[in-house]
């Protein structure tokens, strides 16, 4: 029986260093991760069978729902190795999985000294997984390739086992076989974590220095911190302090995931555990950043930390106006817990009263926007997402701009905007597809590499803004599901980009303007202006829609006078059903925005801001 | 109680229902009563006699009534000694106005010569056709069966059984209607010997057979700018041929005005009799549980039919008042409106969809195209 006790187990604080291995498992979204991190828990019996749940880590609705990781988790696994016979302790550091997160997933392993390399054997490796897998590299750390699913009738093992040793360099009969469903190859996994995962090595006696490699907002305990003790001790007795800000905090708690918080005297050198300060907000207890105590602080700090920078900007706005205040509130709740978000009140004259909101990128986005109404009860309307330019003016002036409404109108001498470079890991049948995408999408090709004989990395620099702009929807599409993708900011590059304005009766619409690539201004233009002509009811005049650059218009439509808006009959019955809708009717008109003297109905709004992708999503919801 | 005092009578039943109709109405196979009308007539009326009892327990010192309108459903298909009954009763219990108008609303399939003179016998002195269009095509879009020449003897029978007032319903704007369709339904409603027209835009209700076709993508809808374009026509030819309209979808000869109609729209006291039906009593609006059998187990235990009321407030009686006003050649008084309402609306004069000359001398009115931009205007004035 190779579980221990936990009673019985090395004890937090007081374990040897050479008894602890530190791993995390780098898995693309389905492959799997949170059904094999469930069976460990089970086979090391840190869980009784009875209290197991499925996907027992992931504690958001949302993560469990979507099946991705959105914060870390640590847990401490006793395990006695079948090898040896002697007893461990495994932490197992759950990171995130998608591309918006890499630096926190950089952190993460940062705090491991191993991670196991999962991949489903009928599917093969991700873009994502593979960036992940190089950032591992990076870190030096071991990659245990692991091979999952094996239990699935499209299973190909021996295939993607090839390909897992051609990226890291190992035999194909080095990855190991496991079924996180079955829990066949687990045990066996255990032992080769134990085995080929270095221990933590750190100087006991140093001043403490600890990662930290997470950062969650609790309502009831406050800030809860994930830290790796890289060298020294931290005690309940300790004051520590945040090195990248020298500020002192008391220690009220220090302890240890296992996987419920179990208390405990301290965290000793190579140990995993968490720590609470009483700190209200996770913009004090950054991810990254070293802890070290008051009164023996170290002068070193550990290496990587960063202020995440946000690459994607948004404008959020309540559907219904009087919910503003409950906007605001809802944004800095949700910014206890995510120190990545950054918002500032915009106003916007068809939208009334927001906030423009910056994101790590579009994933992040999506899911703030959920957590917004969902956990606040919010209807809200975005504005189309928007990366950050810098305008060079006529006279020389440089200009930051997250929001089309504020690009200049005046002489602009150059437009930068950031780039990237783009992984797409794919079938070999769908090259052609996918480079004709990029193409379009502005990119210029890297290189390309087949992973195996029929799977090819394709490597581009794309404009960001082109990724923003439903790229990756068009990427699945294109390749009926089968691509992955991957960015990483590379800089910026300077573009020839316009701002294209929208005009109803002449009148612009500040949540309708884009910046956009010059050769495709015109088919914006076109696009909007064709769907707001279908959108946007007949009024008592005729409704011109342009779009224009400047003072040029590339595209127009019109909205044709109405001529008919009568119900013919009106007797007995009808008489209070048809002032029954007049008052109804009434009620529609105050939810209208008036753009100058055109009445647009608030669904026109969010009708001509949602992407025919952004449907199908909200379809494909419904229905599930 | 000064208002004038009206009631309408609904008979719920029909032969078959019509795939635009939302009307509240069965066919004996709906309401699994047997598959004979004429048994139903008898008892039904009876009911109607007896919902009438309240009628006139509430009230008190009325005038005599000035107008009665059976509607449907299909009021023919009861007999014409049962309409007798129910007339004599409300005869006895209010009193009659000397001019009375007691209308019926007829399908020109179901009548003979001999049921109209039976209906004119009981006291019935106008009656109103459901012709819809003259064009068969049109006919079975609206899931109509008659012949269009049983409207043309239908009328004359009617006029030589002495009924003064003759009216026929048209419907414009159907699926697959041509303005030429529309042209010679105009044709053919102005060649019968008819004293009123009343002419309605198809509306497509939630329910109906028809709106489920037009949701499978069956039948499409016309465009609502040729709709416009028939109400044009229908207006313009009405005129050349003497019938000038006096409600937005109603035209009459001099004295051919339906003054049951008029009652509604001047907010009169009405008495709605049968399931379904709605009244009108000195700003108080109620009406009956919908269906028959519920219509019926309530009287025949002594209880209201009433299902819910609703007590008018000043804001909603002057709503109501502006909503039907406007479709009437005698528009508003300017004076009755406050100024915001009536610069929000002042655009339609310059449009020309309000008549100027009236608005020099303080009426709001409509003109001919504004007519079919009453609703919009009436949200104008009241927001």
């Amino acid at each position: 029986m190779p579980a221990i006790d936990l009673a019985k187990a090395p004890q937090p604080a007081s374990t040897n260093p050479a008894q602890i291995r530190n791993f995390c498992i780098i898995a693309h979204i389905d492959h799997g991760k949170s059904t094999l991190a469930d069976r460990m828990l089970g086979i090391t019996e840190v869980v009784e069978q009875r209290n197991m749940r499925a996907q027992y880590l992931d504690r958001m609705d949302i993560e469990r729902e979507r099946g991705i990781t959105i914060k870390s988790q640590a847990v401490r696994l006793p395990w006695r190795s079948g090898i040896d016979g002697q007893e461990y302790i495994l932490n197992m550091i759950d990171t995130p999985g998608h591309v918006d997160f890499t630096y926190e997933v950089s952190r993460s392993l940062a705090a491991c000294e191993g991670a196991v390399l999962l991949v489903d054997c009928a599917q093969g490796i991700e873009a994502q997984t593979l960036a992940n897998l190089y950032l591992a590299m990076e870190n030096n750390l071991t990659i245990i390739p692991v091979l999952n699913k094996i239990d699935l009738p499209a299973a190909q093992p021996e295939k993607f086992a090839e390909e897992l040793a051609k990226l890291i360099g190992c035999q194909p009969e080095d990855c190991l076989r496991v079924s996180g469903k079955t829990g066949e190859g687990v045990t066996e996994l255990l032992d080769q974590i134990v085995k080929q995962i270095p221990a933590p090595v750190g100087d006991a006696n140093a001043p403490a220095r600890a990662l930290i490699f997470d950062s969650v907002y609790d309502t009831y305990r406050g800030v809860v911190t994930y830290v790796r003790v890289v060298d020294g001790h931290l005690s309940t007795r300790d004051q520590i302090q945040m090195f990248s800000t020298g500020v002192r905090h008391e220690m009220l708690e220090v302890g240890v995931i296992s996987p419920e918080p179990v208390v405990s005297k301290g965290l000793g050198v190579g140990e995993v555990g968490y720590v609470i300060t009483g700190v209200k907000d996770v913009r004090q207890s950054r991810v990254g950043d070293t802890i070290t105590t008051y009164h023996n602080p170290t002068t070193k700090a550990l290496a990587g930390y960063k202020d995440p920078k946000p690459m994607v900007f948004s404008g959020l706005f309540p559907l219904d106006g009087a919910e503003y205040p409950m906007l605001r509130e809802a944004l800095d709740k949700l910014q206890l817990n995510d120190a990545a978000l950054v918002y500032e009140p915009e106003t916007s004259a068809a939208l009334g009263f927001g906030f423009r909101c910056g994101f790590l990128g579009l994933l992040h986005m999506e899911i703030v926007r959920e957590r917004l109404e969902r956990e606040a009860g919010l209807s809200l309307i975005s504005t189309a997402p928007s990366v950050v330019y810098r305008v060079v003016k006529g006279d020389g002036k440089e200009l930051i701009v997250t929001n089309p409404s504020e690009f200049p109108n005046d002489k602009i001498e150059a437009v930068f905007e950031p780039i990237v470079r783009a992984t797409v890991l794919a079938p070999a049948e769908f090259i052609g597809a996918i480079m004709e995408l990029c193409q379009e999408r502005r990119g210029t090709l890297l290189g390309m590499d087949y992973l195996s004989e029929d799977r090819v990395e394709i490597r581009y620099t794309l404009p960001l803004a082109e990724i923003v702009f439903d790229f990756f929807d068009q990427l699945k599409s294109k390749t009926r599901g089968y691509a992955s993708l991957d960015y990483e900011p590379i800089g910026e590059a300077e573009g020839d980009l316009v701002k294209v304005d929208i005009l109803l009766q002449s009148e612009g619409v500040d949540a309708f303007s884009a910046i956009v690539h010059k050769d495709k201004a015109y088919a914006y233009g076109v696009m909007m202006t064709t769907k707001l002509r279908e959108l946007i009811p007949r009024q008592q005049f005729e409704v011109p829609i342009q779009a224009a650059i400047g003072s040029r218009i590339i595209a127009r439509e019109s909205i044709r006078a109405i001529r008919k808006d009568v119900l013919a009959k009106c007797y007995g019955g009808d008489i209070s059903r048809k002032r029954k809708l007049l008052e109804k009717q009434k009620e529609g008109k105050k939810r209208m925005k008036m753009v100058g003297r055109v009445e647009v109905p608030q669904e026109a709004f969010i009708a001509a801001l949602t992407t025919d992708a952004d449907v199908d999503k909200a379809k494909a919801k419904a229905k599930g | 109680m000064s208002r004038p005092l009206t009631f309408y009578i609904h008979i719920p039943y029909c032969l078959k229902r019509c795939g635009y109709c939302d009307f509240n109405t069965y066919t004996p196979g709906e309401l699994k009563a047997g598959s004979d009308i004429a048994e139903v007539s008898t008892g039904y009326i009876d009911l109607l006699i007896a919902e009438s009892k309240i009628a006139k327990g509430k009230l008190q010192a009325s005038k005599p009534i000035e107008t009665i309108f059976f509607g449907g459903g299909t009021p023919t298909l009861m007999e014409p000694a049962d309409l007798g009954r129910v007339l004599d009763s409300l005869k006895s219990d209010f009193g009659f106005a000397t001019n009375i108008e007691i209308t019926i609303e007829a399908n020109p399939d179901t009548v003979s010569k001999e049921k109209l003179a039976a209906l004119r016998g009981v006291g019935i002195n106008r009656i109103s056709f459901g012709m819809q269009s003259a064009a068969t095509h049109v006919l079975a879009v609206l899931d109509r069966t008659h012949n269009p020449e049983n409207v043309i003897k239908a009328t004359n029978w009617a006029r030589e059984v002495g009924f003064e007032q003759v009216s026929v319903d048209l419907i414009y704007g159907t699926p697959g209607e041509t303005i030429e369709d529309w042209r010679a339904t105009i044709k053919s409603a102005l060649a019968l010997p008819i004293t009123h027209i009343s002419a309605y835009a198809l509306i497509v209700e939630d329910g109906t057979k028809l709106a489920a076709q037009v949701k499978r993508g069956e039948i499409v809808i016309p465009d609502d700018d040729q709709t416009a374009d028939k109400y044009l026509i229908a207006d313009e030819e009405f005129s050349k041929a003497g019938f000038n309209w006096y409600e937005l979808s109603n035209w009459a000869k001099a004295g051919g005005e339906c003054r049951h109609n008029i009652a509604y729209w001047q907010g009169d006291n009405w008495w709605g009799l049968g399931p379904g039906a709605h009244s009108h009593i000195d700003g108080v609006r109620f009406w009956n549980v919908k269906h028959p059998t519920t219509y019926k187990k309530l009287l025949e235990s002594n209880d209201s039919p009433v299902l819910d009321s609703e007590t008018l407030v000043a804001e909603q009686i002057e709503s109501e008042r502006i909503m039907l006003a406007i479709r009437l050649p005698s528009g508003i008084s300017k004076a009755s409106l406050s100024g915001e309402s009536l610069a929000r609306i002042e655009s339609y004069v310059t449009a020309g969809q309000l008549s100027a000359q009236s608005w020099e001398a303080g009426v709001v009115s409509l003109t001919r195209s504004g007519r079919l931009m009453a609703d919009r205007i009436v949200r104008e004035i009241l927001l």
